[in-house]
């Protein structure tokens, strides 16, 4: 029983020891914008601390931690990658790297690549080489995603991809997209597969959308007569469908991840306390608006310890394959409530939509960009819809 | 340390929820309202708990208990929930018994065994107004003698009708509102001057109201400090504060068990009531709050277990979560169960009922939500 805490405990010391001595000091302040994110990818411009940040943290494989260390990631216990991460939390460390190459496409070729995609595709999003996307949605595919109509056509030796996708992410800064197809038009899950192609292949075409945040995250992409190699393809033909499943159990965790809040300059008590004021006893001069943050902190921090426990269920195996559903939706709720908050506590202040002392309108624009989180990634109808179906067993309609 | 229960913990749930389904399941809990029964729990149960460990859990092996923890003490308290088991668990084996921890040996000599044998049943004095504000006691201890007096009244103490031993809070200096002067007591139970009235509440359990005419105890009745009570005081609220939401986790839980049995099972318009996506949502947001909520109460407990400086405000947020969710769970279990969820033959109001009990006791989710907001400083 003690030899492994010592070890842990050793590994944890070791670790932080590393961290203070290569973690630059730009890199241990709070992200200010969403220009602080390193995404990573060809056209990537980063700071030189980012850079030295990124390549650092890669270089042991710890931007993957808990990848295998063959395909170039950590290699590391689920012990040692919870100390790792909250090693990096105590130091205020960044995030050397944000992507969807790690959060969903990385799990799924680990689960269901060949060795030569594996080998081929892994290590590049390991040391931040290559930005990948997703294209799932399509304008007549949104919450019932099965019935996507991107179609490929078998032509030997590889596909020709015709279609639109639609809020592909970043799909403009991307270098690969990983894709849902077509190609059985008979059946409707069972006809689908699961490409990788690059997003520089004759006939991609994307065009941003703009959103009520003024902010374009979001991208509507088009095929035309796209070639794709069929040794692109993952997992079997016409089943696409489980890939994509379990890929989406990972962007629901991820998106969970935004219920735990952080990141910002301040937190919402010291907004609500700076913009309003407090009595002479210290509690904020807003009664009202006091209980409702308190209320919303004890749920967040409660969410805090679920999504502890959800990570140490999923490492040990234990987590019901549709919690990732329940994570989405209660994380994805909590971010709102915050942002109201934020509103809330900050009143006319983060009504600015450009000024420098606004950050150019962080406020405004974020909590906007929030009413997104349950909607993308499947909505907060559809998971409660997932819960009942497959937690709770409810009958079906 | 994972945030799920270890094997040891796992075996101990899996003991434990036969073990209290079986001796005392809703209906023994019936049985003792309808028999109108002055106890408020059964004596020959209370002596099952002890042969089974249960009663000494928290105590040290040393003093002949099990050396367990509140993660362990959540499981038993889970169950007492889940059957709504009158029992006093709670308020013995785990407020008393950390409260006398905290004190010289010669009281934990007075009080363990006896505790541990099951021939103790302790009760905590701690309420005086209609709500949980601890901060505010006022019963007065003045020195008296080789002891105190102590002159004052307490109310909501669950068992103080007919607990051996009483853990008063009790202000010996300072006015109410301070944290200092605030002195923790262990009373006998047949003190002079010391009456207690007991009252039937909406669930069924029997709680008391204490008046103390200038009751005489001896100096060593104090547990800890004179005047310095407080830090003594806020331990044994973080215990039972957390004890009690993982019993609420148990009533919640009991009740989305039943419920969505329910809607598996009713037909209206010729389909499972539970086909309905109205219904699907309320169930599958139940579930969210309650999954997300066993997770603020385990922290919680690892936290106390593991004397974490942060096990305070965890504490805190377990109470408040547990009190929203309960809530939630039992008012959603009468509304999906219909017109049959009103009536008394049904348990699902025996859930609402206690439910409501639980979420006041030792102070309820707004409460704790500003003992948080008190804490983050604002």
């Amino acid at each position: 029983m003690n030899a492994p805490v010592d070890a842990i405990e050793t590994f944890r010391a070791e670790t932080r020891a590393w961290l203070e001595a290569n973690c630059p000091p730009e890199m241990r302040r709070p992200l200010r914008s969403e220009a602080d994110v390193v995404w990573g990818g060809r056209r990537a411009q980063l700071s030189e601390p980012q850079r030295q940040w990124l390549d650092r943290m890669a270089a042991r494989g710890w931007t993957t931690p808990d990848w295998p260390s063959e395909y170039g990631g950590g290699g590391l216990t689920p012990q040692q990658a919870k100390a790792l991460r909250q090693e990096m939390a105590k130091l205020g460390c960044r995030s050397p790297l944000n992507s969807f190459g790690i959060s969903m496409l990385g799990p799924a070729l680990l689960t269901y690549g060949t060795e030569a995609q594996k080998q081929e595709h892994l290590p590049k999003i390991v040391r931040g080489e290559i930005r990948w996307c997703q294209g799932y949605s399509e304008p007549g595919a949104g919450s019932d995603l099965a019935g996507l109509q991107t179609s490929a056509e078998d032509a030997g030796d590889h596909f020709v991809v015709n279609g639109q996708k639609v809020w592909t992410s970043y799909a403009d800064k991307a270098d690969w997209i990983f894709c849902l197809v077509r190609t059985d038009k008979s059946v409707k899950q069972g006809g689908i597969s699961f490409v990788l192609f690059d997003m520089e292949s004759p006939g991609v075409s994307t065009k941003p959308i703009l959103l009520i945040s003024g902010y374009s995250p979001f991208c509507e992409t088009f095929f035309d007569d796209v070639h794709v190699p069929k040794a692109n393809l993952v997992g079997e033909l016409n089943h696409g469908w489980d890939v994509a499943k379990y890929l989406l159990g990972h962007e629901r965790e991820m998106i969970s991840g935004m219920g735990l809040g952080g990141g910002g300059h301040k937190s919402l008590p010291e907004i609500a306390l700076d913009a309003i004021g407090a009595e002479p006893d210290g509690r904020l001069d807003d009664p009202g608006l006091r209980a409702r943050i308190a209320t919303f902190e004890v749920r967040a921090m409660a969410f805090q310890a679920m999504s502890e426990r959800f990570m140490d269920e999923l490492k040990a195996r234990r987590a019901h394959p549709a919690q990732p559903s329940m994570m989405k939706y209660y994380g994805t709720e909590l971010n709102k409530a915050r942002h109201e908050l934020i509103m809330a506590a900050g009143g006319s202040d983060a009504l600015a939509w450009d000024s420098e002392a606004s950050h150019g309108g962080a406020a405004a624009r974020g909590w906007l960009r929030t009413k997104g989180n349950s909607i993308e990634g499947g909505t907060s109808e559809v998971q409660l819809n997932i819960i009942a179906k497959r937690i709770l067993e409810l009958p079906g309609a | 340390m994972p945030l799920f229960l270890n094997d040891d913990q796992a075996m101990l749930a899996d003991t434990a929820r036969p073990f209290i389904a079986e001796q005392a399941p809703v209906g023994h809990m019936r049985g003792l309202r309808d028999a109108a029964e002055l106890t408020g729990f059964s004596r020959d149960l209370w002596a099952r708990f002890a042969e089974m460990g249960f009663t000494g859990m928290l105590v040290e092996e040393a003093h002949g208990g099990l050396g367990l923890g509140q993660v362990e003490a959540g499981i038993v308290l889970e169950e007492i929930g889940r059957n709504l088991t009158p029992s006093p668990f709670l308020s013995t084996s785990v407020g008393a018994v950390t409260a006398l921890k905290g004190g010289a040996a010669a009281l934990t000599e007075r009080w363990l065994p006896g505790i541990v044998a099951g021939e103790v049943v302790a009760a905590l004095a701690i309420d005086e107004g209609t709500h949980h504000r601890p901060l505010r006691t006022a019963l007065k201890a003045e020195r008296s003698g080789n002891g105190f007096r102590l002159t004052g009244d307490k109310r909501f103490v669950a068992h103080g009708h007919v607990a051996d031993l009483l853990i008063v809070a009790a202000r010996t200096a300072g006015a109410a509102g301070e944290p200092n002067g605030i002195t923790l007591f262990a009373v006998e139970k047949d003190a002079l001057g010391l009456t207690a009235t007991p009252e039937r509440l909406a669930d069924a359990s029997l709680a008391s109201r204490l008046a103390f005419d200038g009751v005489q105890v001896d100096a060593d009745a104090v547990i800890g400090e004179v005047d310095g009570g407080w830090a003594a005081l806020s331990r044994v609220l973080a215990v039972v504060r957390t004890g009690t939401a993982a019993e609420m986790g148990g009533v919640s839980a009991a009740a989305l068990a039943m419920t969505v049995d329910y809607l598996k099972s009713r037909k209206q318009f010729g389909v499972h009531i539970g086909s309905f996506q109205a219904l699907q949502h309320r169930a599958a947001h139940l579930y969210a709050e309650m999954e997300v909520t066993r997770a603020a109460v385990l922290k919680a407990q690892q936290l106390l277990d593991a004397d974490d400086p942060h096990a305070e405000r965890a504490t805190l947020v377990a109470k408040a979560m547990a009190g929203m969710t309960t809530t939630l769970a039992v008012q959603e279990g009468v509304q999906m169960h219909g017109g049959i969820g009103m009536t008394d033959e049904y348990d699902i109001g025996l859930y609402m009922k206690r439910g409501r009990v639980l979420a006041e006791m030792f102070g309820d989710a707004d409460f704790h939500a500003d003992q948080l907001a008190r804490h983050s400083g604002y």
